[in-house]
């Protein structure tokens, strides 16, 4: 008998892929706004993350769960930068649309 | 349908909602608002799984700390909204297109690789499914034993992004008085007063000093 009843690892991978796409699009969709931008990684590796957790459920293997740990000590590293590095270019250009910060172009 | 899984469909609908909302919220702290319930329905989610460590520690970090963070920054700036979703009606249907052609890609693999199954009988002999498993205790116990120093090098790299983020947003204005305590502990009392030998003044002296003016 399983611990989850009828639920399949295909659930928690179908609704990790759905998360996946979706903050592609949001990508997409928000290519000017630099915050949304940020929003939308984070949104990923929670769908990452979500993969983790169901695989190490189902094969019984508590090494996932630390991966997810990991992960998640980087993200955190990751959203604390690049806000810095937002407030910075705030600062500088008084905007965080994207398509004005093309002054480093080769 | 059985009680986990009315849980499952619940969650899933309640997080793809809220993914949803923050792609398309026109007001970004609307935004991180939508995001703050995604992470909250993903650690309902992993208790489901029996993650019960990771799912209380994504709400109290990712909901108190970064997600607070990033409510700080999105209201600190002051965004024009409207120049922001410029395109974003112009570039929906190709947007549309893609997210779904990689969501039902990816499902289509995923559904195939990994039919239905359930926990078949050998993982659910597993320690992680015992009754009295404690999922804290045995993440700690792998963390501080098998993987000691990955987790040193996790530490050092939160180290490392407070440092960098402190460093980077630290502002020094040019026209505050403040004293530089480097400059103010290498100052040497000859910076600060000078003797100077001064020849004793006399009356016949201030004499030839007053015809010379005339």
């Amino acid at each position: 008998m399983s611990p989850l009843g009828t639920l399949g690892v295909g659930h928690f991978l179908s609704v990790g892929a759905i998360l996946f796409a979706l903050s592609v699009v949001g990508i997409f969709l928000n290519r000017k706004n630099l915050i949304v931008l940020l929003m939308a990684i984070e949104l990923m590796l929670l769908a990452v993350n979500l993969n983790f957790v169901a695989f190490a459920h189902y094969l019984g293997d508590l090494h996932g769960q630390i991966f997810v740990f990991f992960i998640l000590t980087v993200a955190a590293a990751e959203s604390a930068i690049g806000l810095a590095i937002l407030v910075l270019l705030f600062r500088n250009k008084s905007s965080i649309d994207v398509e004005t910060f093309n002054t480093l172009k080769g | 349908m059985d009680f986990v899984s009315g849980f499952f469909y619940v969650f899933s609908a309640v997080l793809l909602f809220a993914a949803l909302r923050v792609i398309t919220a026109r007001n970004p702290v609307h935004a991180v608002l939508y995001l703050m319930l995604a992470f909250s329905q993903a650690a309902a989610l992993w208790l489901l799984l029996k993650a019960e460590f990771l799912g209380i520690a994504l709400v109290l970090v990712y909901l108190g700390a970064v997600m607070v963070l990033f409510l700080f920054v999105v209201m600190m700036l002051d965004i024009n909204v409207d120049a922001m979703r410029a395109g974003f009606w112009r570039h929906l249907p190709l947007a549309l297109l893609l997210g779904a052609l990689v969501s039902v890609e990816l499902i289509a693999v995923l559904w195939a690789g990994f039919p239905t199954a359930t926990v078949d009988a050998a993982v659910a002999t597993k320690v992680m499914h015992a009754p009295d498993h404690n999922n804290t205790h045995a993440l700690g116990v792998l963390l501080y034993r098998d993987y000691l120093y990955p987790i040193q090098v996790a530490a050092v790299i939160l180290l490392v992004a407070m440092v960098a983020a402190i460093a980077l947003t630290l502002r020094g204005r040019k026209d505050t008085k403040t004293i530089d305590p480097g400059v103010q502990v290498r100052v040497k009392a000859s910076d600060r007063l000078q003797v100077l030998r001064v020849p004793p003044a006399t009356v016949a002296a201030a004499d030839a000093a007053k015809e010379e003016q005339a």
